[in-house]
């Protein structure tokens, strides 16, 4: 495919992504703990998500890597007693600094959830909830902005004619490539992707990942993911997680053929998760 | 004591089949649970309908000879009959004339019944203020001057008697003026040889029922129900239809679903989504559900005392002060009764809005959350919509209750004669000041306080059929607008 040549003609280009102006989501010594429920705890974390890049989260089921997903967009205060510590820097800003607006910051790190959740709705109007938040009622604009956005998704073609369905009509496939759009249509710098497959069929499966594929060229992409060749196959970064720590973070190629841990290396070959 | 060890032992250690095999008896009683609620729904409104109806149909006339203290004879409506001391039947019989008789309603001895005819040539003549009279026509007088009718049939005198009272005020021989009725009136033969006049204004409705042929008793019970449905009453309510009391039922009942779903809604809303849960939140959510279980009268009370008294009293003190101390707001009214009502049907409409909210998928809030919207966006735009077919249900109920209910009304608003309606057409519309009729206190009132409660008997069942069928459809309309919704939103089955 043509557009996989260009990506990876892109990604030679500047293969490392370690200068600062290309660090997109700086975490610093994070730390989260639950008062109430029984949630993973996180324990000094600290990394740097490069920007335009996949980067995948993988470890055990209850490792924390949905946890830490959610600190980027400060779902995690959405959970009463959640207590955090440390820093999250997006382009140098620290997210949870006083006076930072989460929804502000919500537009800008756009999240997908692990089952499709479009709203009860059309699917026009699933795409338009975003932009019409934020005061854009035009009829014109969105219609542009939603055409882009579904275009974008990968799912245009399929729902162009019947845009003032009911999304629930949508298969599941279907609806999570419209949750994408949804999600891009407000214009994120950062995509942060729960498990987005893993409710999904092989093809269904096989159509994300090939989108993930192409929005990483316009998005700073964080995806967390159970599934190792998934990982493998659409990231470009790979951070290992373990009882809520960090537990190896470098180039996916790396981590996968030669990690440097032991517990990396047990649970990439299969001995235990 | 049963061996509980041994019970769910066998619980867990049987398949499948065995499990069903148990529940069988379960399914019977609950199968059977439905069959007694479906029967005594039937029963009931087969009840009531087949004592309402008959009311309109007309009752055939008889003309009793019976020697009860001296040669007697009476004509009217059978309506009852009872057994005496003797072993014989009493037969109760409505002869009308209220004016005449002292008491329209006399019982007949059977055992002294010497004849019962039905003749053909009796009429019943409709009266506006004294009610029905049982007789035979024989003449008219017209500006002084008689006419002999009892030659004519008795078709024609009907007739005639329509033309010349206006009692077929559509009919195209109308051409007569108001002051030809005016100087008219009917020379009517009572059972006793007595003659009555009877002036034509007063004619409300005349028929011959013993000559009519099947196809006019049913145009007659149409026309009767039409009366009924779209008349206002007269004579203490015992005659004419309930027209006010319809419009005042479904006014209050509009009313206070207007006032009862945003105050039910918001505090649900608050309950659910906003307040901290602890104890505090757990009390008032006890609290709410508890004043489902508050006795209505004492909601009346308190409508009284507060709305009427204090809310409306005050209110006057401010705004009407030179017609004090006549009340204008501090008196009992439409606006009070509808504010109780709001008051009582409160915690329904909070519960089923609670439970709507708490069902909506917590992926639906972060969906929204994780685009951006604040949380009132988020509910405002998704979480209320998505729990809007519970919020019909809450008001479905509510409805269901508040249509019935009279024990509050009694000491808020209604009235057993409202010479007003709570809407017309004259400005401002909407009369929320006035007092109101009501199809529950109607029914109450008919049977418990009207003179004669035998001849209003049928009407109290009317009433009583009519008000459940305005619940039945005030409810139906409900149910399809939650269908709608559901059908909008099936987050819900997801």
């Amino acid at each position: 495919m043509k557009t996989h040549s260009i990506d990876v003609r892109a990604l030679k280009r500047a293969p490392n992504a370690r200068d600062a102006s290309n660090i997109c989501l700086e975490v610093e010594d994070l730390n989260l703990h639950y008062l109430r429920s029984q949630n993973v705890a996180l324990h000094d974390i600290s990394l740097s998500i490069p920007r335009q890049r996949v980067t995948a989260f993988i470890g055990p089921s209850g490792c924390g890597k949905s946890s830490l997903l959610r600190c980027f967009n400060r779902m995690n205060e959405l959970i009463e007693g959640s207590v955090f510590r440390g820093k999250v820097r997006l382009d140098g800003e620290d997210i949870y600094a006083p006076g930072v607006d989460v929804a502000t910051l919500r537009r800008r790190v756009g999240m997908v959830f692990q089952t499709p959740n479009p709203f009860p709705k059309s699917i026009y109007e699933n795409v338009a909830f975003g932009l019409r938040i934020q005061g854009v009622n035009k009829k014109r604009v969105l219609d542009e902005e939603i055409e882009k956005a579904l275009r974008l998704a990968a799912l245009w073609d399929e729902v162009k004619d019947r845009l003032e369905s009911n999304a629930l009509t949508l298969s599941g496939g279907q609806q999570q490539r419209l949750v994408i759009a949804r999600a891009i249509a407000v214009q994120p710098e950062v995509l942060l992707l729960d498990e987005p497959a893993s409710a999904l069929d092989p093809i269904s499966t096989l159509r994300i990942e090939e989108l993930i594929y192409e929005l990483k060229t316009r998005y700073t992409i964080v995806i967390v993911t159970h599934n190792m060749q998934q990982a493998a196959r659409v990231s470009d970064m790979t951070a290992f997680m373990n009882l809520g720590r960090l537990v190896e973070f470098g180039e996916t190629d790396t981590l996968f053929t030669n990690p440097r841990e032991s517990q990396t290396e047990d649970y990439i070959t299969g001995r235990y998760g | 004591m049963p061996t509980p060890t041994a019970d769910s032992n066998f619980v867990e250690s049987s398949p499948l089949r065995k499990g069903v095999r148990r529940a069988e008896p379960l399914v019977w009683l609950s199968a059977g649970s439905v069959l007694v609620s479906m029967a005594l729904l039937i029963a009931l409104v087969g009840l009531l309908a087949l004592r309402a109806l008959p009311h309109f149909w007309p009752a055939p006339l008889l003309l009793i000879q019976s020697d009860d203290q001296g040669p007697t004879a009476q004509l009217g409506e059978s309506l009852d009959a009872r057994s005496s001391l003797g072993g014989a039947e009493d037969l109760l019989l409505h002869r009308g004339g209220e004016d005449l008789f002292g008491s329209p309603l006399v019982w007949i001895d059977e055992r002294r019944v010497r004849d019962r005819t039905t003749p053909l040539d009796a009429i019943a003549l409709d009266r506006d203020s004294l009610g029905p009279v049982f007789g035979f026509l024989v003449g008219v007088e017209s500006h002084g001057e008689r006419r002999d009718l009892t030659a004519q049939s008795v078709a024609q005198q009907v007739n005639l008697v329509r033309v010349l009272s206006l009692a077929s005020e559509d009919g195209p021989s109308t051409v007569l003026t108001r002051e030809a009725t005016l100087a008219t009136s009917f020379q009517v033969r009572l059972a006793s040889g007595r003659v009555i006049s009877i002036p034509a204004t007063e004619v409300r409705n005349v028929y011959a029922p013993n000559a009519m042929t099947t196809m006019e008793k049913v145009g007659h019970f149409f026309s009767e129900v039409g009366r009924f449905l779209g008349e206002s009453p007269s004579r203490s309510n015992v005659q004419g239809g309930v027209f006010p009391a319809i419009v005042g039922t479904v006014t209050l009942v509009l009313l206070m679903t207007i006032l009862v779903s945003p105050l039910g809604v918001l505090a649900a809303i608050f309950l659910q989504e906003y307040a901290q849960r602890g104890p505090i939140t757990r009390i008032v959510r006890i609290a709410v559900n508890n004043l489902a279980g508050v006795p209505s009268i004492v909601y009346g009370v308190f409508g009284l005392g507060f709305f009427v008294y204090a809310v409306g009293g005050s209110l006057d003190a401010i705004f009407y002060a030179d017609t004090l101390p006549a009340p204008t707001l501090g008196a009992p009214g439409m606006l009070w009764a509808a504010l109780t009502m709001a008051l009582l049907t409160l915690p329904v409409v909070i519960v089923s809005t609670e439970e709507g909210l708490a069902r909506v998928p917590s992926v639906l809030r972060e969906g929204s959350l994780a685009l951006g919207a604040t949380r009132a966006e988020s509910l405002w735009r998704v979480v209320i919509p998505a729990a809007s077919p519970a919020v019909l249900t809450g008001l479905i109920l509510a409805i269901a209750r508040a249509t019935g209910e009279v024990a509050p009304l009694l000491l808020v608003g209604v009235a057993k004669y409202a010479p007003g309606l709570p809407v017309s057409g004259e400005y401002p519309f909407l009369h929320l000041d006035r007092q109101f009729m009501h199809l529950g206190f109607y029914i109450y009132d008919l049977g418990f306080q009207s003179p004669h409660l035998e001849t209003a008997e049928g009407l109290v069942y009317a009433t009583a059929l009519l008000l459940v069928t305005i619940v039945l459809l005030l409810n139906l309309a409900a149910v399809m607008l939650r269908g709608r919704l559901r059908e909008a939103f099936k987050a819900e089955e997801t």
